[in-house]
């Protein structure tokens, strides 16, 4: 037990040699919370609109006006031709231009139909779905309240066939959890997970991987330390690290971003301490088949590239092929972000998240044993 | 020259005795398009949702068949009231639930105003938007047919054309940016933790000793990177156009040279950070988080720039990639020739220049 209490002294002492170490550990990691959660915003707005008017009407007028108030759109530049709005989409200034054909107003009037064009750059295709519904939205209700209008002004008499009767029935929509539809609530207690897996696998990995590069790996080797006490020593600062920086996190999520604490963070914090587990033996695992640092990080930042990818943080597991939910299933950073997701936001309490805990657990147990018979003192 | 070519086949037989990171290089393109072309999406299929029918009538029912008939959801569960709602998004069952009121079809018929309500576990924003979007459409239509409304007088009809991606693919956007994380990967961080791998080992001080000028030395440890990155490259265009339909619509030649610009301006940062910092650890923390992460987060790759608050939108200016990719979309989406991207190439020089520079002023000959 005592031998376990030095080791620890002397990674501590280690780990805050490096001047540089600490504030890379602490403050990187928050600075990339912060920029992450702001940028990672899915929502389209600012789309540069490039608008063909070759009906100098009313109706075109007033439509134009509701392009021009929409918050989504901004106006670029308008012309008589669509030339000039191709050129303009092509080189980059607008995102789609929208044409209003000759005689919009009377077609509409007269032959009670009327066509408008839209085209749209779609490379972002993301961007493209999304600027056409909004298109079609203001389009909509624009053509909505022109009908109420025009309706209006007509004189009820038997030969008017009017089929518009108004819907009673209505579709109303709620939103639980997040009523403001805000994303930065959705991203940041997953960049959280993020943060915590990285300090996670990547530190305690290279860190014994170091000694083994520089050689001091031997000179342990060859003491009477015991393999757990070594491994114990190795990964329990990180450990620590890790849930004090998890705690840090969530800190700046509630000071910066005013996410929810629904639910309990003792939960939380239990949680990640298992899951921490997990996080480190893989880290440990991968650096028992490494030799070099450069190595061990390379293929930590493989597997996590790929686990954080598909772990549902940034694009949902919903979406994904069955294959690759079926893949899934074997992340652990995907339990963490849900787990994350269900209890802050949610308020979820720990029999709904039994499932995740079993897997976690015995996650644990396969990575860390699978890593400590890997580990040899002798090489 | 000859020494700079001896030291260049060293370099690639250190290279090539590494076999574990040589198989990550070359298989880390390869996943990740992979990935990217089939699993990450944000499209929505066979979402789970719950019933809550409190009618129980005709119109009910048909409502709840036709949202099962659809390919966008299955119907995980069927609720007997609104109080199990909440445990069950608890549950993390499903995220959204159609709640049918009493008396669905006789007040609909009589004109009584009543509504049908769509409860969505909103935790997930994009999701939420777009499974209520999907509900409202499948139940507005099902209405429309059910109660058989003609088509509304002045109707307005617009015909949308998706230009260049007519799809809506998305790996035309993915593939730039996947070409651009990996560059920048082999580039910038390899060369910066290979040079601060002699230094730290001790066997830059061999190097500084021998007769090969320090110019030289950084020279030659950069070609073989160069290299690996144009393979990479290759791979990944291959991959683009062969596995998913991604065209090069311009010319080869142009991205070939953009593409060289880009490595030499990622592989100036690289040395520039070596320059700085005396051990592996450092630098690849340093590469990691002050130039992947912006490089991924800020460059336009996963989000959009321009939804970014303002000071974001001025700080992705000073990142390489985001102009990089600017140039390979025009390239190769667009196919447009040098005159639409001559501005961006501007900038990168300027970039590669400055980076070039700091790194030979920061350059010791001496090690401290």
């Amino acid at each position: 037990m005592r031998t376990i209490l030095f080791i620890l002294r002397k990674e501590f002492l280690q780990i805050f040699r490096h001047r540089v170490m600490l504030p890379l550990i602490f403050i990187m990691p928050i600075i990339q919370l912060l920029i992450l959660a702001h940028a990672a915003d899915y929502e389209v707005k600012n789309i540069n609109l490039f608008l063909v008017n070759r009906d100098g009407s009313q109706a075109a007028h007033r439509l134009i006006g509701k392009f021009e108030a929409s918050p989504h759109f901004n106006i670029v530049g308008s012309a008589f031709n669509s030339e000039e709005a191709y050129r303009a989409i092509q080189n980059g200034q607008a995102d789609l231009f929208i044409e209003i054909p000759v005689d919009f107003q009377r077609n509409l009037l007269r032959e009670g139909y009327a066509q408008l064009q839209s085209s749209v750059d779609a490379i972002n295709g993301v961007k493209a779905g999304l600027a056409s519904a909004y298109t079609n939205a203001i389009i909509t209700d624009f053509n909505g309240e022109f009908r109420e209008e025009w309706i209006s002004t007509v004189t009820t008499s038997p030969s008017h066939h009017l089929t518009t009767s108004p819907l009673t029935l209505s579709i109303r929509s709620a939103n639980w959890f997040n009523p403001e539809l805000n994303y930065q609530t959705f991203m940041v207690p997953g960049i959280l997970v993020l943060l915590v897996t990285l300090v996670g696998t990547f530190l305690s990995g290279m860190n014994i991987v170091k000694e083994k590069e520089i050689g001091t790996i031997e000179q342990i080797n060859v003491t009477p330390i015991r393999k757990y006490q070594f491994i114990i020593g190795k990964l329990l600062p990180f450990w620590i690290i890790a849930l004090i920086e998890l705690a840090f996190g969530l800190l700046v999520g509630k000071l910066a971003f005013d996410i929810p604490f629904v639910g309990s963070l003792w939960l939380i914090f239990g949680f990640s301490a298992l899951y921490l587990l997990v996080v480190l033996g893989i880290g440990l695992l991968v650096s028992t088949i490494t030799e070099t640092q450069q190595q061990a990080m390379f293929i930590s930042w493989f597997f996590l590239i790929i686990f954080i990818l598909m772990s549902g943080l940034f694009t949902p597991i919903e979406s994904m092929p069955v294959w690759a939910q079926t893949i899934t299933r074997f992340n652990p950073v995907a339990y963490f972000v849900e787990v994350m997701r269900m209890v802050l936001l949610k308020g979820s309490g720990i029999l709904d998240i039994r499932i995740h805990l079993i897997v976690m657990s015995a996650y644990a147990i396969a990575v860390n044993s699978l890593a400590v018979l890997n580990y040899r003192k002798t090489t | 020259m000859k020494q700079l070519g001896i030291f260049i086949k060293k370099e690639i037989y250190h290279i090539l005795r590494d076999k574990r990171t040589l198989v990550i290089l070359l298989g880390m393109p390869l996943a990740l398009v992979l990935l990217f072309g089939f699993a990450i999406t944000n499209e929505i299929n066979n979402a789970r949702i719950a019933l809550v029918d409190l009618a129980q009538d005709e119109l009910s029912q048909e409502i709840s068949t036709r949202l099962a008939a659809s390919d966008y959801f299955t119907i995980e569960a069927q609720l007997p009231q609104v109080a199990d709602i909440e445990p069950h998004f608890q549950k993390g069952k499903s995220k959204l639930v159609v709640v049918f009121p009493e008396q669905l079809q006789s007040n609909t018929r009589r004109g009584i105003p009543t509504s049908i309500q769509l409860i969505a576990d909103a935790t997930d924003p994009n999701t939420t938007t777009t499974l209520i979007n999907y509900a409202q459409a499948i139940i507005y239509s099902e209405l429309q047919e059910s109660t058989n409304s003609l088509k509304p007088p002045l109707h307005i009809q617009t015909e949308v054309k998706m230009l260049y991606n007519p799809r809506l693919k998305s790996v035309y956007m993915f593939v730039p940016g996947v070409m651009t994380v990996i560059l920048m990967l082999v580039s910038a961080m390899m060369t910066s933790i290979a040079i601060t791998r002699e230094k730290e080992l001790g066997t830059m001080e061999v190097l500084l000793v021998s007769p090969l000028r320090p110019p030289l030395i950084v020279i030659g440890k950069v070609i073989p990177y160069i290299l690996l990155s144009l393979i990479n490259t290759a791979v990944i265009l291959m991959l683009g156009t062969f596995v998913f339909g991604m065209p090069v619509e311009g010319s080869l030649a142009l991205l070939g040279l953009e593409s060289l610009l880009f490595v030499v301006t990622s592989l100036g940062l690289g040395i520039l950070i070596s320059t700085r910092t005396e051990s592996q650890q450092v630098a690849m923390l340093i590469s990691l988080m002050a130039l992947m992460l912006p490089t991924i987060l800020l460059s336009g790759f996963i989000f959009p720039i321009e939804s970014m608050p303002k000071l974001l939108q001025i700080i992705s200016n000073i990142i390489p990639a985001k102009w990089f990719i600017i140039i390979i979309k025009n390239i190769m989406l667009k196919g447009t020739g040098f005159e639409f991207v001559w501005k961006e190439t501007l900038i990168l020089l300027g970039m590669m220049f400055l980076f070039i520079a700091a790194s030979v002023r920061n350059f010791k000959i001496r090690l401290a």
